[in-house]
């Protein structure tokens, strides 16, 4: 069974509701492919989710381009990760079980089983409904990037919602 | 290693390794309280960091959400041409998942 084609899916339907096109992200260059220089279970992993998840007690994210990001712990109380994302449409099941986008519950599981070297002292989200590409660019990846470095990891897992 | 439920998307921004996952959106890492299914998931995901040799290589999971594929027709009547834009409002002001968090991130 094919996979869903879902920017042709979000073409048709902005074209039945008279919207412009959305203007898809389409990377121009290749991607930089490095291969770990350690087995896996001597790793550290950091680990992004676009799903929009705050703890209880952080302050959610708007549905403006915002270009912020939060960490989590990851001791974080599973039932503590809430979400806030413009697709809510997408967010039911997650918010009775965050592991559905955001697999803490998991990651915890395969570094005490040492399948992984550790899990990063904190976990990322961002609010992946981000229309300006500039902003992701300047603001987003920067943040990101600079947030990684400092957990200073081995690999990035990204789980796009 | 990108996990990627909308594959087309994700394949779009060229990331170095994707693990696809042929679930609903929202679903990128798992069925909601399938603790063995997810764990499954996120193992062989981040098995690709060790296992893949070249760029923009994609496995693909061998998982199934459903027995047929109607919940694909139904993400086409839903999001394709004739449904409904989904989306919410622009706005700029933090959207809590409830009014407890609001009070408790001290914006009560």
């Amino acid at each position: 069974m094919q996979p869903i084609e879902y920017m042709r899916m979000t073409r048709e339907l902005y074209e039945s509701l008279g919207h412009p096109p959305y203007g898809w992200y389409h990377a121009d260059t290749p991607p930089a492919f490095t291969r770990l220089n350690k087995p896996l279970s001597e790793c550290r992993i950091g680990v992004l989710s676009t799903s929009g998840a705050y703890v209880v007690g952080q302050r959610a994210y708007h549905y403006k381009d915002d270009c912020s990001i939060r960490a989590i712990p990851k001791t974080t109380p599973t039932q503590s990760i809430h979400f806030s994302h413009i697709t809510e449409n997408y967010l039911p099941d997650p918010r009775r079980d965050p592991n559905c986008v955001l697999p803490i519950d998991a990651l915890r599981t395969l570094e005490a089983d040492g399948f992984i070297g550790e899990v990063a002292d904190d976990l990322f989200s961002c609010m992946g409904g981000i229309y300006s590409q500039r902003r992701v660019s300047e603001e987003l990846i920067p943040a990101l990037s600079e947030a990684f470095r400092q957990q200073n990891i081995d690999a990035a897992f990204l789980v796009p919602m | 290693m990108c996990m990627a439920s909308a594959l087309d998307i994700v394949r779009a921004g060229r990331p170095p390794r994707i693990s696809f996952v042929d679930f609903p959106l929202g679903h990128t890492v798992g069925k909601m309280f399938d603790r063995a299914g997810q764990l499954d998931i996120v193992r062989r995901g981040l098995l690709g960091l060790e296992t893949m040799t070249h760029a923009e290589q994609a496995d693909m999971q061998p998982v199934r959400w459903a027995d047929t594929g109607e919940w694909k027709a139904e993400e086409w009547r839903k999001g394709g041409a004739g449904g409904k834009d989904e989306r919410k409002p622009r706005d700029g002001s933090p959207q809590y998942q409830t009014e407890l968090d609001r009070i408790l991130a001290g914006e009560g």
